[in-house]
């Protein structure tokens, strides 16, 4: 018994000496939820925590800079030439740099590369396939033209910076030709080996990936570029922000990245973190189904524009969080509309109503993923509608489940999030303004033709703005196709996201860019 | 007659292992066929878990074929089965890793909090049942039926939160979550997968001792959980045992009241309290989704979790089939134990 308590007391006074402990000087230790992980292949990548793996560990052609995103620069391509037609994209790539594996980086990398998304055809391949890829003419559309020289050819003459901003992506990483294919089983590049492994050159390289539970980079010291300050990014998944906060405030970990307001006001009061914010691209927002005989009706959805309590929202819980923005630019892209015309208006809302001959108003149901702050959101909007007598039921269910179903064209009201893929205003003009196709079979379905929103005229306005070469004159037409959508559209856009993070006080550098894939390590430093 | 003897014994064995390996293939093949159908009527899209919801028509017509959806369930089905009896649990969506090699990673976190977590329940919950039954109505009676009621009743969450507000950020006696101290981490090499033991094996007792003191706390929570279970259920034996004719007569005849009590009483309680301990221990292997999420401890009921929400099919009927073999291992071996200790049940 005696032995048993010395034991007892033993174990509590040496985990008391360890709880003292802070993070190696030369790690950073980062709290983050990173259990949407399901690869590591950049071909395959669309997750927030992947495309920021890749995004610290692979290089691309060529990066914008997250201070001012129009400032596009040669990342391994040391620099472009577009020809006059609009149609060859030319790039010289730099000399002299290595992967991680000690492999040179050459011509055939980036020709690898790019054909490798193509051919692989997963989620992400879109971003280029857009512009006329193919696995058959892949060879011809992308080819090497000496060792330091790659030619790409696209189909349509579109606005450069369009095409360049999609090579910014995750999909535009570059991948280490030579020992891909030393892992290749059955012509598939590499891919059932690289989606969890390594084969890039960025600041940062793959120490070990366990799944749902941590994420460890070392520093590459090989890195062509500015080598990275600290040796080693620790990322411990924790899904709890409580236990960040915690963890946080005791100096476990230097960064807690996924915080709740509460956890934010509650370490505003510690002197020995510090918030840092960051307005991001994600724009949340309703979308009414043209489906629904109610929501069908024009001064149906004006009278909804009408009752969301927009400055309510951002004025207590998604305070700090959110910014009230109703266009589907987000602002920092070129063209964003800034203009707020719709505010909390009951009066007139019920006027628009009535004019519908909906005085009496009608029952819509909503589905809404159970996970913050869309549950919060919800509640508040459901109780501005009532006071139009619309009656709101809202549908609770998990992220996939809900997408599932908006994706099969089964909603009333969907409330959801739409990041842009990559920094060109296309990407949000896509999905939002353009539905080529509105039949149930249609190949195309962006967030138009999900809402079932048939729009001809629409769409040729985005094709136009896509293909203007002039960044004045297509800034002009975003901005008037965005003004028309905010009006008619059965879009309900309401704020766009601020990303939140907390760093201990010694910890400084650490980038957070306009997009979840331009969070970068490699400037970090502990003091 | 010896032969004969033998002869009888051993086509009665035979027989009963026989009806043992039926009714376990009957009951893993329901199993099966349960979860699956489960998995596939709930309304989640699988492809949109491995394509992401901005693919194009192609790519996500691709991956459904990719993944044999385009069968008929029942085809699927067999499919599956069909790999399962050669040991191919398949790969799982989520961590693009086979799934036996995924659970052979989480389970072994599971099942070393579980372990510790009974051991605290045991030494602790049959003893404070004992007392309780034994000193019925007393102050010590009420007090461990409060501390039930709370084991019961207390959100684990909640506790959980509150335990390390105490224990770690206030008085700083024990680290944070996790499973080791990130200083610590891929140091030893996963033998068992037990940081425990592979820390011992290894010979690192540095790390030995910063693995207990991170189990101490997400162990202890679970370990009060199964202890109010423990408890309870001991003090109910035990009361009924204590009312029986032959505790009078130890007593009538002199045995000392400590011999009549842990001798006596709860030597005749050993038998339901074994299935109960196995019971508890058995759902303890399940994972605790909760605990495991505010400990970042990475366990079976996590991964589970995870899977189900993202219709990760095989994931999902591997970690099943783990867990049924599981309860079908505990069944057994409670049964197993109720032989040898219960003369009767030896038949």
């Amino acid at each position: 018994m005696k032995r048993l308590l010395i034991l007892a007391c033993l174990v509590v006074f040496g985990a008391g000496q360890m709880a003292h402990a802070a993070t190696p000087k030369d790690y950073l230790v980062m709290g983050f939820a990173i259990d949407d992980i399901i690869t590591l292949d950049p071909a395959e990548i669309f997750e927030f925590s992947g495309a920021e793996y890749a995004a610290n560990t692979y290089d691309r052609l060529i990066n914008y800079d997250v201070d001012n995103v129009s400032d596009i620069y040669g990342g391994i391509a040391e620099s472009w030439d577009i020809s006059e037609d609009g149609l060859t994209y030319t790039f010289n790539i730099r000399k002299g740099m290595t992967f991680a594996s000690g492999n040179p980086i050459s011509a055939d990398d980036v020709v690898f590369s790019l054909q490798r998304v193509v051919a692989l055809n997963k989620g992400p391949a879109f971003i280029l396939t857009q512009f006329g890829f193919t696995p058959e003419n892949m060879a011809e559309s992308i080819k090497k033209v000496d060792d330091y020289t790659v030619q790409v050819m696209i189909d349509q003459p579109y606005a450069p910076t369009f095409f360049l901003y999609c090579l910014t992506s995750t999909a535009g990483s570059i991948i280490d030709k030579k020992l891909a294919l030393s892992h290749e089983k059955d012509g598939d590049y590499g891919h059932a080996w690289l989606r969890t492994g390594y084969a890039g050159s960025g600041p940062y390289t793959l120490k070990k990936w366990k799944p749902s539970e941590s994420l460890t980079l070392d520093r590459n010291d090989g890195y062509w570029g500015e080598k990275a300050k600290l040796k080693r990014v620790m990322i411990r998944h924790i899904s709890e922000p409580a236990t960040q906060r915690l963890l946080l405030e005791k100096g476990d970990i230097d960064i807690a990245r996924n915080l709740e307001r509460d956890d934010i006001e509650g370490l505003e009061a510690n002197p020995e973190v510090k918030i840092v914010t960051r307005p991001k691209g994600g724009i949340y927002y309703l979308g009414l189904s043209q489906k629904n005989d109610y929501l069908k009706i024009p001064e149906v959805r004006q009278a909804l524009k009408y009752l969301v309590d927009y400055k309510g929202m951002t004025d207590t819980f998604l305070k700090g969080r959110m910014t009230v923005h109703q266009a589907f630019l987000p602002n920092g892209f070129l063209g964003a509309l800034t203009e707020t015309p719709f505010s909390l208006n009951v009066e007139k809302a019920k006027e628009l109503l009535k004019q519908a001959g909906l005085e009496n108003g009608f029952t819509v149901t909503m589905d809404t993923r159970n996970a913050e702050p869309v549950p919060s959101m919800a509640l508040a909007i459901q109780a501005t509608f009532a006071q139009a007598g619309i009656k709101l039921e809202i549908i609770p269910g998990d992220g996939k489940q809900t997408l599932t179903k908006y994706r099969a064209r089964n909603h009333d009201i969907y409330i959801g999030k739409w990041g842009p893929d990559y920094m060109d205003p296309h990407t949000n003009a896509d999905t939002f303004a353009r539905n080529p196709d509105n039949s149930d079979d249609a190949k195309f379905k962006p967030l138009a033709w999900r809402n079932a929103w048939d729009i001809p005229e629409m769409t040729k306005m985005a094709d136009a703005a896509v293909l203007e070469k002039d960044t004045k004159k297509r800034a002009d037409m975003y901005l008037e196709l965005q003004r028309e959508h905010q009006q008619v559209s059965p879009f309900v856009i309401m704020f766009q996201d601020i990303e939140v993070i907390a760093e201990r006080k010694n910890v400084d550098g650490f980038i957070l860019g306009p997009s979840f894939d331009s969070n970068f390590y490699q400037y970090t430093v502990k003091n | 007659m010896v032969r004969e003897f033998l002869n009888r014994r051993f086509l009665a064995a035979a027989s009963q292992t026989l009806r043992l390996l039926l009714m376990v293939s009957i009951t893993f093949f329901g199993l099966l066929l349960i979860t699956f159908l489960i998995g596939r009527i709930v309304p989640i899209d699988p492809v949109l878990a491995v394509v992401g919801d901005k693919a194009s028509a192609e790519t996500y017509e691709a991956a459904r074929i990719a993944m044999g959806l385009h069968l008929p369930l029942w085809q699927q089905f067999f499919i599956y089965l069909g790999k399962v009896l050669q040991g191919d649990l398949g790969v799982s969506i989520l961590t693009s890793r086979p799934v036996l090699e995924d659970i052979f990673r989480v389970f072994p976190a599971t099942f070393e909090l579980a372990i510790t977590a009974t051991v605290i329940g045991v030494l602790l919950g049959i003893p404070l049942g004992v007392f309780s039954a034994v000193h019925r109505g007393s102050i010590i009676d009420h007090v461990a039926r409060v501390i039930g009621l709370l084991g019961y009743s207390l959100p684990i969450f909640w506790l959980g939160l509150i335990g390390l507000m105490v224990f770690y950020a206030q008085l700083d006696w024990l680290p944070g979550p996790g499973r080791i101290d990130v200083f610590y981490e891929d140091i030893v090499d996963p033998v068992t997968g037990m940081m425990l033991i592979d820390a011992v094996l290894a010979g690192e007792w540095e790390i030995f001792w910063n693995a207990v003191s991170h189990i101490i706390l997400p162990a202890s929570l679970l370990g009060y959980f199964s202890l109010a279970y423990i408890s309870r259920m001991t003090r109910s034996f035990m009361l009924e045992q204590l009312r029986q004719e032959y505790i009078l007569t130890a007593r009538v005849k002199g045995v000392p009241e400590y011999k009549v009590v842990w001798g006596h009483a709860l030597g005749n309680c050993a038998i339901p309290l074994i299935t109960v301990i196995a019971l508890s221990f058995g759902s303890l292997l399940e994972g605790s989704v909760l605990t495991e999420t505010v400990f970042a401890w990475p366990g079976l009921g996590l991964y589970l979790t995870n899977s189900l929400l993202n219709a990760d099919m095989n994931s999902v009927l591997g970690s099943t089939i783990v867990v049924g073999t599981i309860f079908l291992a505990v069944n057994l071996f409670s049964d197993f134990l109720y032989k040898v200790m219960d003369p009767r049940a030896r038949g």
